[in-house]
C-alpha cells in the first residue's frame, strides 16, 4: 500500500469539538503532482480538516501519514517544517509591513546578525518572478488588490524551502476571471514541479477546469474519492447534498397551485443589479403575494443576492425598485423603511439575541421601526409577544423564557416574528430551515405559505431543492454568482440539480 | 515615480508632521523667549526629559503590538526607591544598577505572561503592575530617601562639554536615552523580533498563521518595556539624587500621549521609536516654554499636549483614510 506516490496519506480521521462531530472516519490521499479537490458544502468538515492537516487542531483519532511516514502535526510552524503550506481564504498575512517581509520573514536572510534587506528585497522578487509577477516588493503589503496579495502568499507558501504540499482555501473566491486565470496557470507549473495541491472551492467550473481528484465530505462524513473525469456533474452535487440521482427521478411532488402568479404586480424589480467580485448583474422580479425561490449551491452567490436586497451591500450596477420607487440609498435601515426584512443564514451570530427573553426578542424588531425612544409599555409588550407566539406555534412555556434555551426551529420563528411584527412586504428567507427538525420545517413552510396568502411576498433561498420546488411560485437558479436559469414551479428536481451543476 | 513619491508621502506623513509640529512649537518658543535660542536650552530637553525617551521607547515597542503598559510610572518609582534604599544599606551601586535592570525585566516578563497565557486585558494586567510597584515602593520608605553614593553624584553633576557648541553641556546619564534610541531603531529594523512586533500590531492571528513565536514575542515586549522602566529610574535617581515613591506620578499617560503624538497607532502595527523621540521633544518644548513664562499654571502642560495630541490623532486619521484610497 506504500505507494511512492502518495504524498499525504489521511486515514480514519476523527475530531469532535464540544456538541459538534465535525469529523468521523475521514480518508484523504494527496499524491505528488495532483492537484486535488476538497468539496462539500456547510458543515462539511472541510475546514476542520484542513486545520487539523496545517497543525490548527489535533484529530482525536486516526494516522496521518506524511511520505508513508506516520507523523503528528503539532503547530502550524510545524506544519510549514514539514512542507506543507497553506495559503488562507482570508489572506493570512500582515498588509503593514512590505511585501518582501511577507514572504521572506521567518527565514530572512542576515548580515552582521541584523536582516540583510538589499538580499531580502531581491529573493523576494526572485520568488515572485517565479509566478510571473513583478512589483515593487518594499511597498506595504496593504496597497495591492487582493489577488496580488494571494500571489504574495502562494510565494510566501513556496519559498518554504521544502514546500512539497500546498493547501488553497478557496483563494478564487475573490478573484474575477483574468486573476484566476492567472492563478490556475501558477498551479499548473507548480503540479508540473511535483507539488501536491489540495484545492479548496465551492466553484464546480473551476473544478472540472483544473482538478485531477475529488473528495467530498458531507457532515463530518467521508463520501468518497474520484477521479473528475469519471464523475459527471450532477453526480458530483448529489454526493455533496446527498442524494441519490436515481431516487429524484422517481421523486413525484405535489405543488399547491392555489397560489396565484401575479406578474402585473410586481413589488420588487431589479435589472441588472450586481456587485463586483459578488453577484454578476441580473434581472430579478417579485410580485405582490408570490414566493420566488433561490437555488443554488453555497458560494454561488445567493446570500450575497439577498444583501443586496436588504442593503448590507450596496451594488455597483443596475438598479432596483420597490413598488415602482426606485432605491436609492442602500442600508438595512433605509430597506426596512421601505417593508424589506431579512432573515439571515446564520441565525445565531446575526439574528437573534440568546441572552434576551422572546418578548424582548419579538420587541427589538418594533425598536428598530419606531426608534428607541418610543416607550412601549410593559403589558403591550406581553401582549405582542403572545400574539405571535401563538401565531407562528412558538413552543415555550412563557414569553420571558430566554431565546436561547429554545431549539433551533423555535428560536427561528422567533427571529419570523421579530420582523412579522414590522409588517414587512418583502420577506428573505436565507435558509430558514437549516438545522432544524422536519416537523419544524413543515411548520416554516406552511407558515410561508400562509404569509403570501394575506399578500406578503417572499424571497425564500435555500439548499433543500424539494423544499424550494414545493412552496415557490417560480424559481432563480444561481451558479457561480451568477443567475443561470429561471423555472416556474414546475420544475422537476433533477432539471434543477442539473442547471446548478452547470450541465442543463 | 510621482506615485512612488506620494506612496512615500503617505507612509511617512504622520512622521514628518510630528517633526513639523515640534520645529514649529520650538521657533514660536524662542520667538518668545530668545533664552531658548541658546543650544544649551535644546540640550537640556534631554538632560530634563531623558527618562521620558527611555520609558516612550518602550512602550512604543507595547502599543506597536496593539498593548499598552500603565506600569512604567510604578517601576520607576519602585526603581527609585529601591536603588535608594540598597545604596544607603552600603551595597555598590555597580551591583545596584544591573539589580535594578533584572528587577524591571522580571517584572515586564511576569506582566507580559500574564496576558499572554491568562489572555487578560493589558490594560487591567498593567494596571495592577502600576499599583504592586507603587505600593512596593510605599513599602520600602514612606518619604523620599537621598542618595549619597559618590558615584551616583559624580554621574549626577559632572557635566560633559560637547564639541562644536561653545558652553554646552550634558550629562552621563543624558546619554543613555539616545543611545537606547539607537539600540531600539536596529531592533525594530534589523532583527527578527521587530518585524514580528509589527506583524503581531497588524493581526496577531496572521501572524501566528505565518508561523511566528507570537507569545514568546509578546512577553518579551513587556519585558524590554520592564527594562526601559528600570533604565528610566536608575537615570532619574541620579538626576534628582533621590528615590520615593511618589516620583514620577502619572508619567504613564505622558508617555502615551507623546508615543501617539510620535505617529504610532494604539491599534498596533503602525508607528516608529524615531517619532517618539519627537513626540516627547514636543511635550519638553511645551514645558521648557512654560518654564521660561513663569506665570502660566504647569497644567497648561497638559492642556496643550491634550489639545495637539487629538489634533494629531486626527491629521493621522487623515493619511489613514487617503492611504486607503489611493
Amino acid at each position: 500500500m506504500a505507494d511512492p506516490q502518495n504524498l499525504i496519506t489521511v486515514s480514519g480521521v476523527s475530531k469532535a469539538f464540544p456538541g459538534v462531530i465535525a469529523l468521523e472516519g475521514v480518508e484523504f490521499t494527496l499524491r505528488k503532482g495532483e492537484i486535488h479537490a476538497l468539496m462539500g458544502e456547510n458543515g462539511a468538515g472541510k475546514s476542520t480538516l484542513i486545520k487539523i492537516l496545517t497543525g490548527v487542531e489535533q484529530p482525536d483519532t486516526g494516522r496521518i501519514e506524511l511520505e508513508n511516514s506516520a507523523i503528528s502535526i503539532r503547530s502550524p510552524q510545524h506544519a510549514q517544517d514539514l512542507g506543507i503550506s497553506t495559503v488562507y481564504q482570508e489572506i493570512n498575512l500582515c498588509t503593514n509591513i512590505s511585501v518582501a517581509e511577507n514572504i521572506m520573514l521567518g527565514h530572512e536572510p542576515r548580515r552582521f546578525g541584523g536582516i540583510h534587506w538589499k538580499k531580502l528585497n531581491e529573493l523576494a522578487r526572485q520568488a515572485l518572478a517565479r509566478l510571473g509577477i513583478e512589483l515593487d516588493v518594499t511597498q506595504p503589503l496593504g496597497i495591492y488588490s487582493i489577488a496580488i496579495q494571494q500571489m504574495v502568499a502562494i510565494a510566501r507558501a513556496l519559498a518554504i524551502a521544502s514546500a512539497k504540499v500546498l493547501i488553497l482555501d478557496e483563494p478564487t473566491s475573490s478573484l474575477d476571471a483574468n486573476e484566476t486565470a492567472r492563478l490556475f496557470a501558477v498551479m499548473r507549473s507548480l503540479k508540473q514541479a511535483g507539488i501536491g495541491i489540495v484545492f479548496v472551492t465551492h466553484f464546480l467550473d473551476q473544478v472540472y477546469e483544473i482538478v485531477d481528484r475529488v473528495t467530498i465530505l458531507r457532515n463530518g462524513r467521508f463520501v468518497g474519492s474520484f477521479e473528475i473525469a469519471a464523475l459527471s456533474r450532477v453526480e458530483l452535487v448529489a454526493k455533496m447534498l446527498g442524494r441519490v440521482v436515481d431516487e429524484l427521478q422517481a421523486l413525484a411532488h405535489d405543488k399547491d397551485n392555489s397560489a396565484q402568479q401575479t406578474d402585473n404586480n410586481q413589488l420588487i424589480k431589479a435589472s441588472g443589479l450586481g456587485l463586483r467580485g459578488a453577484l454578476e448583474p441580473l434581472d430579478l422580479t417579485v410580485g405582490v403575494g408570490e414566493v420566488l425561490g433561490i437555488a443554488g449551491l453555497l458560494g454561488s452567490g445567493r446570500t450575497e443576492l439577498a444583501s443586496l436586497l436588504f442593503g448590507i451591500a450596496t451594488p455597483d450596477s443596475g438598479s432596483l425598485v420597490i413598488d415602482g420607487q426606485p432605491v436609492t440609498r442602500f442600508s438595512p435601515q433605509a430597506l426596512i423603511k421601505r417593508g424589506v426584512a431579512l432573515c439571515p443564514e446564520d441565525r445565531k451570530a446575526e439574528g437573534i439575541v440568546g441572552e434576551l427573553s422572546i418578548r424582548e426578542n419579538i420587541i427589538l424588531g418594533l425598536q428598530g421601526r419606531y426608534g428607541w425612544f418610543k416607550f412601549i409599555g410593559r403589558q403591550k409588550q406581553t401582549e405582542i409577544a403572545e400574539k405571535y407566539i401563538k401565531l407562528l406555534g412558538i413552543r415555550t412555556p412563557s414569553p420571558d423564557q430566554l431565546v436561547k434555551n429554545l431549539s433551533g426551529g423555535n428560536q427561528q420563528k422567533v427571529i419570523l416574528a421579530r420582523w412579522l411584527v414590522t409588517q414587512p412586504r418583502l420577506l428573505i428567507l436565507d435558509e430558514p430551515t437549516r438545522g432544524i427538525d422536519v416537523g419544524a420545517k413543515a411548520e416554516i413552510q406552511k407558515l410561508v405559505l400562509e404569509l403570501v396568502k394575506d399578500g406578503m411576498s417572499i424571497v425564500f433561498i435555500s439548499s433543500e431543492l424539494e423544499e424550494v420546488v414545493r412552496i415557490s411560485d417560480r424559481i432563480v437558479v444561481l451558479r457561480d454568482h451568477a443567475k443561470v436559469a429561471e423555472y416556474d414551479h414546475a420544475v422537476s428536481d433533477r432539471t434543477l440539480m442539473q442547471t446548478m451543476a452547470g450541465e442543463a | 515615480m510621482t506615485q512612488r513619491l506620494k506612496l512615500s508621502v503617505l507612509r511617512h506623513g504622520p512622521l514628518l508632521t510630528t517633526i513639523t509640529i515640534f520645529l514649529l512649537a520650538y521657533i514660536i518658543g524662542a520667538q518668545l523667549y530668545p533664552a531658548m535660542q541658546r543650544p544649551q536650552a535644546f540640550f537640556n530637553l534631554f538632560i530634563n526629559n531623558g527618562f521620558l525617551l527611555i520609558l516612550g521607547i518602550g512602550m512604543t515597542f507595547v502599543i506597536l503590538t496593539g498593548g499598552i503598559d500603565l506600569s512604567v510610572g510604578g517601576v520607576l518609582a519602585l526603581t527609585t526607591a529601591a536603588s535608594a534604599a540598597l545604596l544607603n544599606l552600603g551595597v555598590s551601586p555597580l551591583v545596584v544598577m544591573p539589580l535594578m535592570l533584572v528587577m524591571g525585566t522580571m517584572i515586564g516578563l511576569g506582566l507580559g505572561s500574564l496576558i499572554h497565557f491568562f489572555k487578560v486585558q493589558p490594560f487591567i494586567v498593567t494596571l495592577m503592575g502600576l499599583f504592586f510597584a507603587r505600593g512596593l515602593a510605599y513599602i520600602i520608605s514612606l518619604t523620599s530617601v537621598t542618595i549619597t553614593d559618590p558615584l551616583y553624584k559624580y554621574l549626577a553633576l559632572t557635566p560633559i562639554y560637547l564639541p562644536f557648541f561653545a558652553k554646552a553641556y550634558i550629562y552621563i546619564p543624558t546619554l543613555v536615552g539616545p543611545a537606547l534610541l539607537v539600540v531600539a531603531v536596529y531592533l525594530a529594523y534589523f532583527t527578527r523580533f521587530g518585524r514580528i512586533v509589527y506583524a503581531i500590531g497588524n493581526n496577531e492571528q496572521s501572524a501566528a498563521l505565518m508561523g511566528f513565536p507570537v507569545g514568546r514575542t509578546k512577553v518579551l515586549v513587556y519585558a524590554f518595556s520592564g527594562f526601559c522602566s528600570a533604565l528610566a529610574g536608575i537615570v532619574f535617581s541620579i538626576s534628582l539624587l533621590a528615590g520615593y515613591g511618589q516620583f514620577a506620578t502619572g508619567v504613564e499617560l505622558d508617555v502615551i500621549a507623546a508615543v501617539v503624538m510620535g505617529g504610532t497607532l494604539l491599534t498596533g502595527g503602525v508607528g516608529n521609536v524615531i517619532g517618539t523621540l519627537f513626540g516627547i521633544l514636543i511635550e519638553a518644548t511645551i514645558i521648557s516654554i512654560l518654564q521660561y513664562n513663569g506665570t502660566l499654571s504647569s497644567w497648561w502642560t497638559r492642556i496643550c499636549v491634550g489639545v495637539l495630541t487629538l489634533i494629531f490623532i486626527g491629521i493621522q486619521s487623515g493619511f489613514a483614510l487617503r492611504k486607503k484610497k489611493s
